[in-house]
């Protein structure tokens, strides 16, 4: 499977795999879209950690579901890109539309979030 | 223009059908042929990166609505480290490629293209020419000077790392 999802609380987590490149990006967006408009969250997370390759392609798969997520009142993560992707992304500017982050960081913060909530 | 061969010390063309799925074919073409060089890890996926744009561009708006297209993939490398790469398309064109190279211009909106591809094509070669004509198709060069290999010196340490990390597989995960 290119694509894992993984819901947990408000965070659904898609951890992308393989190459992703105009072949490829199709079924992916296909896949995240459907999990997004299923489930109802507000932190939408792409994982690339295990992302072997990607082109432009990449970048409108992240833009469609950035404005996605946007349209429904969430926000966009991109996680752990391998750096040459993290260089593909920056060339992109998307790093000024989602944050770049580690996954590691991220249980931490939701902690601080819900714990604000509460 | 006469094709200057001096010096080149391989030799490869390729031809394939365009459909998407020759993408990652032309990228795993470009990664074999260019091994003799032994790239870094960093080079080997610009130039992979670079190609996959151009192949992409040829199968999407080259060959828009034309099939039985086909995409020729030429590649050149020279002793002094230059890798030559020519990508050509017989489909409908560029009508405007001063327009087209412009960041986030996409003929194809709908479909997601973030109009990046000659953006991307540019950063990661030393040069790039495009030649088009409307209705005849479009040729593209791209020409990219990789680092000198390292001759035993501590910094080669590092760089010999990464260029064996190329050479091992990433693992794969189910």
């Amino acid at each position: 499977m290119p694509v894992e999802i993984c819901v947990s609380g408000q965070t659904l987590t898609a951890r992308l795999s393989g190459d992703i490149d105009h072949h490829t990006a199709l079924a992916m967006r296909t896949d995240i879209d459907r999990a997004v408009r299923d489930t109802p969250v507000t932190l939408l997370i792409l994982d690339f950690s295990a992302v072997t390759f990607m082109d432009s392609s990449g970048i409108g798969l992240v833009m469609g579901r950035y404005k996605l997520i946007n349209g429904l009142g969430g926000e966009c993560r991109i996680a752990d890109p391998p750096a040459y992707i993290a260089r593909v992304m920056k060339l992109a500017g998307l790093d000024r539309l989602c944050r770049i982050v580690s996954l590691a960081r991220i249980p931490h913060r939701e902690e601080a979030e819900n714990n604000a909530d509460n | 223009m006469p094709i200057i061969k001096k010096n080149c010390i391989n030799e490869m063309k390729l031809c394939f059908a365009a459909v998407s799925e020759n993408e990652a074919f032309a990228r795993a073409c470009v990664s074999s042929f260019l091994s003799q060089l032994d790239p870094l890890v960093s080079e080997l996926a610009e130039l992979k990166t670079a190609v996959s744009e151009a192949v992409t561009n040829s199968i999407v708006h080259g060959y828009r609505n034309i099939s039985g297209g086909t995409v020729l993939l030429q590649m050149r490398l020279y002793a002094d480290r230059r890798v030559y790469i020519k990508i050509r398309d017989k489909g409908c064109g560029i009508e405007d490629i001063s327009k087209a190279m412009q960041p986030l211009f996409t003929t194809a909106p709908e479909e997601e293209r973030a109009g990046l591809g000659f953006s991307v094509m540019e950063s990661f070669t030393d040069s790039l020419r495009v030649k088009s004509s409307s209705g005849h198709g479009t040729v593209l060069v791209m020409e990219k000077i990789l680092q000198e290999k390292d001759d035993g010196s501590i910094e080669s340490e590092f760089s010999d790392k990464s260029r064996r990390k190329h050479r091992t597989c990433t693992p794969l995960r189910k």
